[in-house]
């Protein structure tokens, strides 16, 4: 399926796109909020908990974008990234580092000398956060974070042209990026849900984005609040679902920002597991974008072996 | 390894059952002569020994609700009446968990519907009707409005808790006193609230529990001592009351059985109206009055629908309904299980299409799958009658008319759900349903600010809001 272009749903045109977006059915809020609450219910005990917390962990696309980022902070993530807790070799090594395009090369250099081969590097691209740039200031952006050695491209889509309708050019955008992507990196596309506001926007992109090539679709830059609620997340993950019983393929999910703990975190996993399905619980399908969140995994996982909670000074501030 | 959620069960620290329990009479429990076993219906283990009430205990109640209406409750201003009901909306909040808990066990339901449904529901019945106590000549009854006096409670077992609450908030706001019978299998809560009657201080006698079974909810009926009767259960029984109040100037309100039909168009929020679908008839087991139990859907969007909805039946957890994450608990009886079963047969044999996900059953206790089926007709016993369990019945539409017509073609009407993203669509459609509640793009939402009730066989009169309280008194001159 793969092979034909846009999955054979679209022929590409402006048309073509416009009315499959048209058809899709809507959403409707209230229902959309009372089922993600309801599933923020389920109470996850004992070695389902266990099991929820390290495969968060290895979901981690552990996260800095700041403009204050030094080598020294990128190289400090990337050591918490490959063993984030120094004292448990039996913690995961989280899903990817993820860093400003200047610092994969620092990210990706650090992580090979340190065991952390296996650990990928994930840029954000296409002028991040905001998306505004021309489009050939995007393509180098992107062709630079390749070539540095990202293994994984989050770019942003242009949220501008997306909510005046220009669904096209939103499309073709991502099909360009896709393009240079090619099979060296993963492309997650990201749409910024805190400013298409809507659901139906949110459902909108992210069909548009699963026809244009996306491997992932993800929420938020988490430079905008609100970011991954857990509405928004149950509406990709429909989506992603529904884009499988058409096409065969799974495409991935990614929320990030505003995710900070435990709790969280595994609300997140059990939307996955009762919305899109226990296949989609793997690292391959499901990042979660975070900083702070890690630690928290970590001091809830002694927790559950201690018995008690450590001091916030047993676990590692990078 | 998949995502398997361990066992998180209610603790069940909090609740403490008495091995026996008497009626309620007077403002202290009196020991009943005969008694029966009420059961956990998840694993057939007795809880309890309640009394089964007979003519001496039914006259003894009504005595005392006459006394206490006479000495005391008449007497009050509307604002202490509110004070005692405001008192015990604050007790069933501070007792929440204790009352979820005993809810769960006697009755089968999933803990996180009888704590984030039931319980919640109750207290706020409560609230609600204590803020008319005091404002009754504000609530367009006219000024000569008066209580009936002694009032005749008949609940039934699918809310025990919070029917009790829709039953005796508006009466004791209104000024009348009560006789309850809780139903035969569901006892126990109807039995804590009597504490909660004590623990607010409620004058002995306004409030009078009377356990039993159909015989003792007869003698109630019959009984030349009360004024109103109110009942929720069966239209079967139903009649028998009606028949029975005919002669008498007693009041009646039933609200009784129904077969609600959830129409969903082409046009409707597909992932949202599977879900609503799923709420309307697997909420408390199907055992629900106005469940959705039919769901009539536009054919052009049945296959896709139905195979969604069969994916997210597969989702649903059936099992001890003290885990908190179970979704659909036992079902209350062995008697319901088997009127669903035979019903279920009568499915099978007239030529409908019955499906249930891959779910194991646990060996004790009573316990039905989620079920549908499809490929149901208008004539199909299943189409028709009320089977009050996780079963629902799918029929398709071709025109809007014709789904309105089907949905419309049967002896209740106690409630709809429309399901369309188009305004105009919606609002039609809930114009042409002959049903007392319509839901659109939702379903099973219950507020004491709403009236609920019935057309047709799905009873008389209507309980809660404005509404709710004319039916709790006499000389209403509508303003």
């Amino acid at each position: 399926m793969r092979c034909m272009k846009f999955y054979g749903l679209i022929d590409g045109s402006d048309t073509s796109l416009k009315n499959f977006l048209v058809k899709l059915p809507g959403v409707d809020a209230v229902g959309a909020d009372a089922r993600a609450a309801m599933l923020g219910t389920r109470s996850i005990k004992t070695t389902s908990k266990r099991w929820a917390i390290d495969t968060a962990i290895s979901m981690v696309d552990l996260t800095t974008l700041e403009g204050a980022d030094t080598e020294g902070k990128v190289q400090a993530l990337c050591a918490k990234a490959v063993r984030p807790d120094p004292t448990d070799p039996s913690v995961p090594s989280v899903g990817a580092v993820c860093v400003y395009n200047d610092m994969v090369a620092v990210a990706r250099k650090h992580l090979d000398s340190i065991g952390g081969t296996h650990v990928p590097v994930a840029a954000v691209s296409t002028a991040f956060p905001s998306g505004r740039a021309s489009m050939k200031v995007k393509i180098q952006d992107t062709k630079d974070a390749i070539e540095a050695g990202a293994a994984e491209i989050d770019m942003v889509i242009d949220r501008g042209a997306f909510l005046s309708g220009n669904y096209i050019d939103v499309f073709n955008e991502i099909v360009a990026i896709k393009e240079i992507c090619g099979e060296k990196a993963h492309l997650k596309v990201i749409f910024e849900t805190g400013e298409l506001v809507t659901y139906d926007n949110v459902r909108k992109a992210s069909y548009l984005a699963m026809l244009a090539g996306a491997d992932f679709i993800k929420t938020s830059t988490g430079k905008i609040a609100p970011a991954a609620t857990p509405p928004v997340v149950l509406v990709m993950l429909e989506a992603v679902r529904d884009f499988y019983e058409m096409t065969g393929v799974r495409i991935g999910v990614k929320p990030a920002g505003g995710i900070r703990n435990t709790k969280d975190a595994i609300k997140q996993l059990v939307l996955v597991n009762e919305t899109a399905g226990p296949e989609w619980l793997t690292p391959s399908l499901f990042r979660i974008g975070a900083s702070a969140l890690l630690n928290d995994l970590l001091m809830q996982r002694m927790k559950m072996d201690n018995g008690y909670y450590a001091s916030p000074q047993y676990v590692t501030i990078d | 390894m998949t995502f398997e959620y361990a066992p998180a069960p209610e603790s069940r620290a909090s609740v403490s059952i008495k091995p026996k329990y008497g009626h309620y009479i007077g403002g202290k429990f009196v020991a009943g002569e005969k008694h029966f076993p009420t059961i956990n219906p998840a694993t057939e283990e007795v809880l309890s020994s309640v009394a089964l009430g007979g003519k001496k205990d039914v006259d003894a109640a009504v005595k005392s609700a006459k006394k206490a209406l006479d000495v005391h409750w008449s007497k009050l201003s509307g604002r202490e009446r509110g004070k005692y009901l405001f008192r015990i909306a604050r007790i069933l909040q501070e007792r929440a968990r204790e009352f979820a808990v005993l809810e769960s066990l006697d009755n089968g339901k999933p803990i996180r519907e009888s704590r984030d449904v039931d319980v919640p529901l109750a207290a706020a019945h409560f609230f609600y009707h204590a803020g008319w106590a005091d404002k009754l000549e504000f609530a367009g009854v006219g000024t000569k409005a008066k209580p009936h006096g002694v009032v005749g409670q008949i609940i039934p077992w699918n809310f025990p808790l919070l029917m009790l609450a829709w039953k005796v908030a508006p009466a004791l706001a209104t000024g009348n006193t009560v006789v309850l019978k809780p139903a035969e299998t569901t006892p126990l809560t109807a039995l804590l609230f009597a504490e909660v009657c004590e623990q607010a201080g409620l004058p002995a006698g306004v409030v009078n529990i009377v356990t039993g079974d159909g015989s003792t909810g007869a003698l109630i009926v019959n009984h030349p001592g009360i004024n109103k009767i109110a009942f929720t259960g069966s239209t079967e029984v139903g009649k028998i009351i009606a028949e029975s109040v005919a002669s008498t100037s007693k009041s009646v309100t039933l609200e009784l059985g129904g077969k609600a039909a959830n129409l969903v168009f082409e046009d409707a929020a597909i992932d949202e109206s599977v879900e609503g679908i799923v709420n309307g008839i697997f909420f408390n087991q199907g055992h629900v009055c106005c469940a959705g139990s039919r769901l009539i859907i536009q054919e052009s969007i049945s296959d896709e629908f139905i195979k969604k909805l069969q994916k997210r039946m597969e989702k649903i957890r059936v099992g001890d309904p003290l885990d908190k994450n179970t979704d659909l608990g036992a079902i209350n009886s062995r008697a319901q299980l088997e009127k669903i079963k035979e019903l279920s047969l009568a499915g099978d044999s007239e030529g409908a299409e019955r499906w249930s996900p891959q779910c194991s059953l646990p060996d004790k206790g009573f316990w039905f799958a989620p079920t549908i089926f499809t490929g149901v007709t208008q004539s199909h016993r299943i189409a028709r009658e009320e089977i009050f369990g996780p079963v629902l019945s799918v029929l398709t539409f071709r025109t809007p008319q014709e789904g309105i017509d089907k949905a419309n073609n049967t002896p209740f009407g106690l409630s709809a759900g429309v399901w369309s993203e188009k305004g105009s669509k919606t609002l039609w459609a809930s114009q042409k349903l002959k049903a007392g509640v319509i839901w659109t793009n939702t379903f099973n939402k219950f507020d004491p600010t709403s009236p609920f009730g019935g057309y047709k066989e799905s009873g008389w009169g209507r309980e809660g809001g404005r509404h709710g309280l004319t039916a709790y008194l006499k000389g209403v001159t509508h303003e």
